[in-house]
């Protein structure tokens, strides 16, 4: 497929999102929110943790804080990653620190509770600083909020649903492949009667997937979550909802046969490409797996995009991963091998092939 | 009927006249005059005169009086219930058939009663039978009380404090949580039903008996008021109380079946969530020792934990860790990692063994040999079959460095990530624990300058299977680079990145238990800090 030594992550392609939600807090944040990005740039925790208290002790509100600048350092790890400016491991520990500065916030008891609220990441999903920042503006805004951080198995989000009745639920998943977990998520919390706000780049810059998977409401960020909150409580999800109501396209069977035989999909198309490009035969062993690798991925936000039966998550995928791969000086067209392989194995698939073709339409107009 | 064509007009007419029908006739004629009446019609419509114009009732008058096509009408007459077919008479006119539909009219009624009981009772059990959450099932029985029952409902869960649990639906639906403001047995009938003995039936006490905290703000004056027990699995599950503004003292007794009905379902909710609550309490109190504990920095050292049970539907497995502060007969902080044979509980449970014994041999931490032999001793002991391999580390701070001693029992080796991003493997091995009747292990020195992790894992991340290709084992080289690329962060996010990676090596297929716990030497211009969540505070 390609000759390129670096990495595609799949959970990296969550920051496209870095760019269509600007903040939009506080000017007086943004020295603060340098000073912030130099210290975790450093790796330096207590100077980060220094910043914040610098940054309170100057009169910036806790929510400012928390949001405008320790949320602005993250939405600029995410843009400089995509630059090809910050590793993977960078962001990691970017994100550590980030997650310890959180922590160092004063706590303030509420008064008058406003109610209770669980915040959870989606199955498989490990992006947990947005939610980590929606738990903390509600608690910040008096609510008691029960945090239970990244991948939660839905089993254990119903069972702490049992346990604790929270009067809303608040799910957040950042990548558009857990969509299919994110929809049973969903499902489930309703079925116990609580309703459901969504929120995270899987849901669309506009929300759409989520009210294409019935959530009860759609934030696109920690302040609009917490303003929907505080107008009154969310609709009560309607009783006895089926999952496949939302999704009649189902009905193909094309979603379940291509996740069910994906990992095949994936070894054959692997084995074809080196068939057809001698080039793939002289890689190193871990070139090659980065190639299947990005192979999986491609199959699974084709899978994705077969599920809600959106052309655009694919699309956006291959567009977004072009855009990546030209920053790091590799040919976009390096995909289209790998698409022409699917399109044949998956003939028998209709809506699988229109999604392909429209993958392929996106990587040859793009620049 | 042999010969006799089928004639139209006088012939037919006459044979069947309205004097002769079975049914109230009435005759109107094309000038909107009664023409005729049976004497049925005359017994059921006394105001009618032939002559005269028909003016009650007033529904058929209405559709006698439009002379072009008439059609069937229904309505009451007097008590009854009659529908009016029209003839069109061949010299003019029109001949209006009453029919007697009372019976059926009513039959029509129950059923649509009947139907909307059944559906409130199905809406009832599919939205009691969705949670399992006690204060949610009040909620939803108190809320739904008020839509069918009542104007307002109260809802009393039986308590072993003297604080009794309410839930209140007022009369605009808004839900309310509080307790019992007042004595049970100032309202009549209410302990009776609390205890769910002896049996009552539920029963309407005079409104002007109510105490001020039964009635919700702003409900106004109540007309009646009714107390129904909630009927459990054979436990008293609580209390209804339904206000009514209206004064009508009792329910009919349809409604009096249906509350009953619904009473029993509620109670059944509401029991089911206790049951599951107490049964939580109990698992959750016996679970609380044997789920892997939170680490944070110790004597200026980091450590981080991470671990996924086998199963996503559990907390707990056969995997374990724990991190010892340094005590009076142990100066060095004592980290633990391993993993016991099995899975799932049972074998949570022999770490939970394993983690006690450690525990109380930590005053002989100094030397590691030693204490894995003890700990072999107890465990061949022990009636369990099972054995654990385990690493042991005992990390001390020194200067801005961390002096490590490393003992892995069966284990793999630790990783060492050092500053260069060369990740190398401790020098120690050692035999399992719980086998043989005796052990020997070589313990590894190792040196941690600032910035550098030592990193203690399960197999169940070398032995992951998946990858893109579906069937590859993740294997100690991909661990080892995964492990390269985190050199210098901190210990929370390396645990997190393998275990993220790991996560997505496996995607959706199964796998063993995994954990991993990163040591490491901070590095940062601060020397060290207490611990890494409290605000500024530093130590030299």
């Amino acid at each position: 497929m390609n000759t390129r030594a670096i990495h595609i992550d799949e959970e990296s392609v969550r920051h496209d999102g870095a760019r269509i939600n600007p903040a939009r807090g506080d000017e007086r944040a943004l020295p603060w929110a340098d000073k912030l990005w130099t210290a975790v740039r450093a790796g330096d925790e207590f100077s980060a943790v220094d910043v914040v208290d610098g940054a309170l002790d100057a009169g910036l509100g806790p929510e400012t804080v928390l949001l405008d600048v320790i949320g602005a350092v993250q939405r600029r790890v995410g843009i400089e990653w995509a630059a090809n400016r910050m590793s993977v491991a960078d962001e990691h520990a970017a994100t550590a620190i980030n997650d310890r500065v959180i922590a160092s916030l004063p706590i303030r008891r509420p008064t008058t509770p406003r109610g209770r609220v669980t915040v959870a990441c989606v199955d498989q999903e490990w992006h947990a600083l947005p939610a980590r920042l929606v738990a903390e503006t509600l608690r910040l805004r008096g609510w008691r909020v029960e945090y239970l951080g990244a991948q939660v198995p839905t089993a254990h989000l119903i069972g702490h649903l049992h346990r604790t009745g929270p009067d809303a639920v608040c799910l957040s998943s950042s990548l558009p492949t857990r969509l299919p977990h994110a929809h049973s998520a969903i499902t489930a919390v309703q079925a116990v009667g609580t309703p459901v706000m969504v929120g995270g780049l899987a849901f669309g810059a506009d929300g759409r997937y989520a009210r294409l998977l019935g959530a009860d409401a759609w934030a696109p960020d920690a302040r609009a979550a917490a303003d929907r909150l505080a107008t009154g409580p969310l609709r009560q999800p309607p009783p006895a909802r089926q999952a496949i109501d939302d999704l009649p396209h189902l009905d193909d069977q094309e979603y379940t046969m291509v996740a069910k035989s994906s990992t095949r999909l994936v070894r054959d198309t692997f084995h074809r490409l080196e068939e057809r490009l001698p080039t793939v035969r002289d890689h190193t062993d871990e070139q090659r797996e980065r190639t299947a690798e990005d192979l999986a991925h491609i199959v699974h936000f084709l899978t994705a995009a077969l599920y809600v039966d959106a052309p655009e998550i694919f699309t956006d995928f291959l567009t977004w991963t072009a855009e990546v791969l030209t920053a790091r000086g590799v040919p976009a067209q390096c995909l289209l091998p790998g698409l022409e392989l699917l399109a044949e194995q998956l003939r028998d698939f209709p809506r699988a092939r229109r999604l392909i073709d429209a993958g392929r339409n996106a990587l040859t107009t793009s620049p | 009927m042999t010969s006799s064509p089928a004639r139209h007009g006088t012939g037919a007419a006459s044979a069947v006249s309205a004097a002769t029908a079975p049914y109230p006739v009435v005759v109107i004629g094309a000038d909107g005059h009664v023409v005729e009446l049976n004497d049925a019609a005359s017994v059921l419509l006394p105001t009618a005169r032939p002559g005269g114009r028909l003016r009650s009732p007033s529904w058929l008058a209405t559709a006698a009086g439009r002379t072009a096509r008439p059609v069937s009408v229904s309505g009451a007459v007097g008590d009854r219930f009659f529908s009016a077919h029209p003839s069109v008479l061949p010299a003019g006119g029109v001949a209006w058939w009453l029919v007697d539909e009372t019976e059926l009219q009513s039959l029509l009624v129950e059923l649509e009663a009947e139907r909307e009981r059944t559906q409130f009772l199905n809406q009832a059990s599919t939205a009691l039978s969705a949670s399992l959450n006690l204060d949610r099932c009040m909620e939803v029985t108190a809320r739904l009380a008020t839509e069918y029952l009542a104007d307002a409902a109260l809802v009393i869960a039986p308590s072993a404090t003297s604080k009794l649990p309410m839930v209140v639906c007022d009369q605009r639906g808004r839900i309310s949580h509080g307790t019992v403001a007042g004595p049970p047995d100032t309202v009549p009938g209410l302990t009776e039903a609390l205890r769910g003995f002896p049996p009552v039936p539920s029963q309407w006490i005079d409104p002007t008996a109510a105490p001020r905290w039964l009635v919700p703000d702003g409900f106004g004056e109540v007309g009646s008021l009714a107390i129904t027990p909630l009927p459990g699995h054979g436990v008293p599950a609580g209390a209804l109380i339904l206000l009514r503004r209206v004064r009508k003292v009792a329910f009919t007794e349809r409604e009096e079946v249906m509350a009953r009905l619904f009473a029993a379902r509620a109670g059944a909710a509401m029991s089911a969530a206790r049951l599951y609550a107490e049964q939580n309490t109990i698992s959750d109190t016996l679970m609380r020792e044997l789920l892997p504990p939170t680490l944070r920095q110790v004597e200026g050292v980091e450590f981080a934990g991470g671990y996924r049970p086998s199963k996503d539907t559990e907390r707990v497995g056969g995997d374990f860790y724990d991190v010892h502060p340094p005590g009076e007969d142990f100066p060095e902080t004592l980290a633990v990692l391993g993993d016991v044979a099995g899975k799932g509980l049972e074998a949570a449970v022999l770490t939970g063994r394993i983690r006690n014994t450690l525990h109380a041999l930590l005053p002989m931490a100094d030397d590691h040999t030693k204490m894995l032999r003890l700990l072999n001793n107890a465990m061949r002991t022990s009636h369990h079959t099972r054995f654990a391999t385990l690493v042991l580390a005992s990390v001390r701070r020194e200067e801005r460095d961390v002096a490590l001693r490393v003992t892995a029992a069966g284990h793999p080796a630790p990783l060492i990530m050092r500053s260069d991003g060369t990740v190398e493997e401790a020098d120690t091995n050692g035999t399992l624990i719980g086998v043989l009747p005796a052990v020997t292990a070589r313990t590894a020195h190792v040196r941690l300058a600032p910035g550098e992790t030592c990193l203690l894992f399960t197999d169940g991340v070398t032995e992951a299977k998946g990858g893109p290709l579906g069937d590859t084992m993740f294997g100690e080289q991909r661990l080892r680079r995964a492990a390269a690329e985190c050199v210098g962060m901190p210990a929370a996010a390396i645990v997190e990145r393998i275990q993220m990676i790991t996560a997505q090596w496996l995607g959706v297929g199964r796998h063993d238990d995994i954990a991993v716990m990163a040591i490491t030497a901070p590095r940062g211009s601060h020397l060290s800090a207490v611990d890494g969540t409290t605000r500024g505070r530093y130590t030299a």
